[in-house]
């Protein structure tokens, strides 16, 4: 029975079990070619590869690893694999196979090939932690899996070394959160004084007895809520994203800005469905379990979040700055299809995801391509850039369009279905924050093509082009952009075949 | 009707034009401007088409059989799970008597400006690339007739307008540029939102009894459609159909532009460059007015009924305001620009009216409108090609050293101050007729009769100013009217006589429509009319 169990455990750990496979054998490749480490960067993807495949075949699974012991609770256990877990591992995985084909091309990669290998190992153990804080369902797990993701992006994100305000990111980034995983442990120990478990499901089911101290769960609840909002950075969690995504490497500021906030998302998605959701009602929508007012605090944050995270990008002018305020804001809109609290928002969380990966990457790979040519992301030296490099600046304005959530582009889809989930659940105050919110950033975002279009080219402006292989990749994702923008029928039958969450 | 999908060329026939000249060499510029010119040249002849094979007594509206050259194919279609209901996007392409008028005057505005960027050198490639992309945008929001196409469209042209403008405008060009965009977006985005309410709250019943939320605008017309529980319902108790039909109003009147929100349109003229300007007053201030014959009125007939004077009350608002700001102008573009949100003005009141002279005096105000601005900005253009300045009182006499060019310029003025055998004089008294029958608008009828006055008023003086009295030295050696701007002048005057002589061949087009949108504005319920006040 036991060995039944656990061969079944595994088999769902599949994918994760290939990663660890793969981290080994990039460091052991890493000591066996220390003379020429051409090679690596190749096994990576072949790692990639194989745990995407991996990911692809687990479509349609529905089971538990690691089931407990307590008898009533027999068929939960701490790691769930269900299609909500595996539409995040896509994207995660599929983020970061383009983070690999950035690394081969960027400049600041380029300039430590002899600490490439470590470079892919760390990425992943990313990967790895985001994996299982995808499919956690015990809070041990969650808390391990939130570590092992932290640890590796602290040293990721000062990784070059090439600059001051490298080790300056990585040290922000290890002491906020640092910081934040206290709290959480801290918050997680009460909730495992108040219930006497850490598996979500039990907790579910204990806390809808009346004499759980409503006070003292509300505070760990808040707690954990500072862990989860560090990852995703929404406010007043989120001072730490534009330093850190200012000074880590490029590769690594993309990555974390789609492929960390995803995990987190998930992470926050799932333990806010199977800890305080009763049931599902017939027409999609989550009744909370009256102990924590759930609505109220992810309303305020995320209109705090999209509010700060636009505003202070209105001010910046380096571009990865932007982009890290920019992806606030996002995180913010994206939490308002978790305050709708229905499988309309889940749903609409999932377009926003898939086609803000696009777009968002698509954004860095331009200024990571623009950075290598002229090695600066300030807003000042993209003068004119539009008239010299006419093929990246019309990717990076169909980008920056797709970001504001203009059609004919993917994000006006993912907007589109935000809103759609926030009327639908008569939230039109929400709804009209968050458009206003969308105007705003239209600025900066607009600003960009100003200096990229409306300043004329001196004879210094220099002309940027793409290689084949990064032409190729802009022109995928751009056309990927374009065309979920015009038909979008694929992405949100993904998204609905994707809205079953294990459990409840 | 006819099988031959000939909505979708004239819509897409640009885009097809765009990519033909992103593969261009950018060396070539006289072949992408020829080419420019043949692709807006082929829409003209294909608007014509349209007008030949255009069935006069077919009314359209809300009725999707009595529409023209109707294209619907599933465009998207999500069944997925049943809760979260069906998805359904048509591609729903057709044209009626308020579209018709509108796709001539955007085929033979966007033809003229396309001639009149003849002397634009700068990055031709790009600026005719975004032209005829803008040029589709226009004309895809007059043929579309799904809420969610016409959004697509409408914000289709945000973009190239904003780089039209900002690349090629004049000295305060990036203001003017992102001033455009974020008014135009702020105003957008309520009718986002408005256009998500009314999919929640009309659902179509298909061939097989289910019943599916559709974003099909003829759908949202029909109060039958309309679900129990759905905001912007009539069922409802708790309906938002008042504040909704405000927020889509506001997103509207911006692009008229309406007072108050009237202040981007003299920047973005000024700025703009002349083919640009000519696009801007001739065809995308009309989208905000047609925008409302269209959706606003159709889908919220009842609480279009309660605001009628409101309507009538800024449409006075704007003929007087806009003329007297006009009359304070000492440069010849801001004048012009402001005495379009004056005509826009009348435009509004013959739409309040609700009556079929003034709603057809209305639509036709629009197409006036549209061809005599296109060419009083292209007078400014000539003057300006030549001199470089626009100030009215840098001029004077030119009308000895130019009198061709006079004689042009009369013509428009004229047109303008609505002088009778000029296609203004009709339009004008229609709308004046129209909105004087209405009691509880008479008033305020009375009071805009005024502008007239204003309007001859501006006009008759810079007349004045720049065409008489002593010749400025200066300008000594200015020359007459070169061949093309013959060929961008001689058509509109055309269209602006034959139109004052024979009105008709016009209203012909669009009074049926307007006859069918009258009586259904006038009498459709929606239940229990708990809305409103």
């Amino acid at each position: 029975m036991a060995n039944t169990n656990l061969y079944q455990s595994l088999s769902l750990i599949v994918p994760e079990i290939v990663l660890t496979i793969a981290l080994l054998v990039l460091v052991t490749a890493d000591l066996i070619f220390h003379k020429d480490k051409k090679s690596i960067p190749f096994v990576a993807l072949a790692g990639i590869l194989l745990t995407g495949y991996f990911t692809l075949i687990q479509i349609g699974n529905y089971g538990f690893a690691f089931q407990t012991s307590a008898s009533a609770f027999k068929h939960y256990g701490m790691f769930a694999s269900d299609p909500f877990s595996i539409f995040f591992k896509v994207i995660v995985i599929v983020s970061s196979l383009l983070i690999v084909f950035f690394s081969f091309s960027s400049d600041e990669i380029q300039k430590i090939t002899d600490r490439i290998g470590e470079y892919y190992a760390l990425i992943f153990g990313m990967i790895l932690g985001m994996y299982f804080m995808i499919s956690a369902t015990d809070l041990i797990l969650i808390y391990l899996s939130l570590e092992l993701l932290s640890l590796s992006s602290y040293v990721l994100s000062g990784f070059t070394k090439l600059r001051d305000r490298d080790s300056e990111a990585a040290l922000k980034y290890l002491l906020y959160g640092a910081v934040s995983s206290g709290l959480m442990l801290f918050g997680i120990s009460l909730i495992y004084g108040l219930t006497g478990s850490t598996n979500l499901y039990i907790i579910n089911s204990l806390i809808q007895s009346p004499d759980v101290n409503l006070f003292t769960l509300a505070f760990a609840v808040i707690l954990i809520f500072a862990g989860i909002g560090y990852k995703i950075s929404s406010a007043p969690f989120h001072f730490w994203t534009p330093d850190v995504y200012e000074g880590a490497p490029i590769t690594i500021t993309a990555f974390l800005s789609v492929a960390s906030k995803a995990a987190g998302f998930a992470l926050l998605i799932r333990f806010v469905k199977t800890t305080f959701v009763s049931y599902t009602d017939p027409n999609g929508m989550w009744q909370l379990i009256n102990v924590f007012d759930w609505k109220t605090l992810l309303i305020s944050i995320s209109i705090l979040t999209m509010t700060l995270g636009n505003f202070s990008a209105l001010w910046q002018d380096n571009l990865k700055r932007m982009l890290a305020y920019s992806s606030i804001a996002h995180a913010g809109y994206i939490l308002l299809g978790l305050v709708v609290f229905s499988d309309q928002g889940l749903k609409a969380i999932f377009i926003y995801f898939a086609v803000y990966m696009l777009m968002n990457l698509g954004a860095f790979l331009i200024v990571m391509l623009i950075a290598n040519k002229i090695g600066s992301e300030e807003i000042d030296d993209y003068n004119g850039l539009g008239f010299t490099s006419p093929f990246l600046g019309v990717a990076f304005t169909i980008f920056l369009i797709s970001l504001t959530g203009l059609p004919p582009t993917a994000g006006f889809i993912g907007k589109l279905y935000l809103f759609i989930a926030l009327v639908d659940a008569k939230m039109i105050a929400v709804a009209v924050i968050a458009l206003l919110n969308s105007v705003v950033s239209l600025y900066y975002y607009v600003r960009v093509l100003k200096h990229m279009y409306l300043t004329s080219p001196t004879k210094d402006t220099p002309a940027v082009s793409a290689s084949l292989p990064n032409t190729i990749l802009v022109s995928a994702l751009v056309l990927a952009t374009l065309v979920f923008g015009l038909y979008f029928s694929p992405v949100v039958d993904a998204a609905e075949s994707s809205l079953f969450i294990l459990g409840l | 009707m006819s099988e031959f999908p000939i909505l979708s060329l004239i819509t897409f026939l640009p885009v097809l034009g765009m990519i033909i000249i992103l593969f261009l060499p950018k060396e070539q510029p006289k072949t992408i401007k020829y080419l420019s010119i043949a692709i807006t040249g082929l829409q003209v002849i294909m608007a014509f088409v349209l007008l030949a094979n255009y069935n006069y007594g077919a009314a359209g509206i809300n009725e999707e059989n009595s529409f023209q050259f109707v294209e619907k194919f599933r465009w998207i279609h999500i069944t997925g799970i049943s809760w979260l209901g069906t998805v359904k996007v048509d591609y729903f392409l057709g044209i009626d008597g308020l579209s018709m008028p509108m796709i001539l005057l955007t085929a033979i505005v966007s033809f003229i400006a396309a001639l009149s960027s003849w002397t634009i050198d700068k990055s031709v490639k790009g600026y005719f690339a975004l032209f005829l992309l803008l040029d589709t945008g226009m004309m895809g929001v007059f043929v579309a007739l799904d809420f969610f196409l016409f959004y697509i469209f409408w914000e289709l042209m945000l973009l190239p307008m904003y780089f039209l403008i900002g690349i090629w405008g004049g000295p305060r060009k990036e203001y003017a540029a992102i001033k455009f965009f974020i008014y135009t977006l702020f105003g957008s985005v309520f009718i986002l939102l408005v256009m998500i309410g009314l999919y929640f709250s009309a659902t179509e019943t298909l061939a097989d009894g289910s019943k599916v939320f559709t974003f099909n605008m003829l759908v949202m017309m029909n109060p039958a459609n309309y679900n129990s529980d759905g905001i912007l319902s009539a069922f409802n108790p708790n309906n938002l159909r008042f504040i909704a039909y405000i927020a889509l109003f506001a997103g509207f009147a911006i692009k008229i532009p309406m007072f108050p929100f009237h202040t981007w349109l003299p920047d973005a003229h000024v700025e703009a460059p002349t083919p640009i300007s000519v696009i801007l007053a001739g065809v995308l201030l009309k989208m905000g007015t047609y925008g409302i014959l269209r959706v606003s009125y159709p889908i919220f007939p009842d609480i279009t009924r309660d605001l009628m004077w409101y309507i009538a009350l800024f449409g006075m608002i704007n003929i007087i305001y806009g003329a007297l700001v006009a009359l304070a102008q000492k440069d010849f573009k801001k004048l012009i620009a402001y005495s379009s949100v004056s005509h826009m003005g009348y435009v509004l009141l013959g739409m309040a009216s609700l009556t079929t002279a003034g709603v057809n005096g209305a639509i036709f105000q629009m197409f006036n409108h549209g061809t005599i601005t296109a060419m009083l900005f292209l007078i400014v253009g000539v003057v300006y090609d030549r001199t470089h300045t626009r100030g009215l009182n840098d001029f004077g006499g030119l009308a000895a050293q130019m009198p061709v060019y006079t004689g042009f310029v009369t013509v428009a003025f004229f047109a303008a101050i609505g002088l009778p055998s000029m296609s203004g004089f009709v339009s004008e008294a229609l709308v004046f007729i129209g909105a004087f029958g209405v009691d509880s608008i008479r008033v305020l009828t009375m009071i805009s009769t005024l502008g007239i006055l204003l309007g001859a008023g501006y006009m008759l003086w810079t007349l004045q100013r720049v065409f008489f009295g002593p010749l400025n030295e200066k300008w000594a050696s200015l020359n007459d009217l070169d061949k093309r701007e013959y060929a961008m002048l001689i058509p509109l005057s055309v269209i602006i006589i034959f139109l004052g002589v024979y009105p008709s061949a016009m209203l012909d087009l669009m009074n049926t429509s307007v006859n069918s949108l009258v009586n259904f504005v006038s009498i459709t319920l929606h239940s229990t009319t708990l809305s409103g006040f």
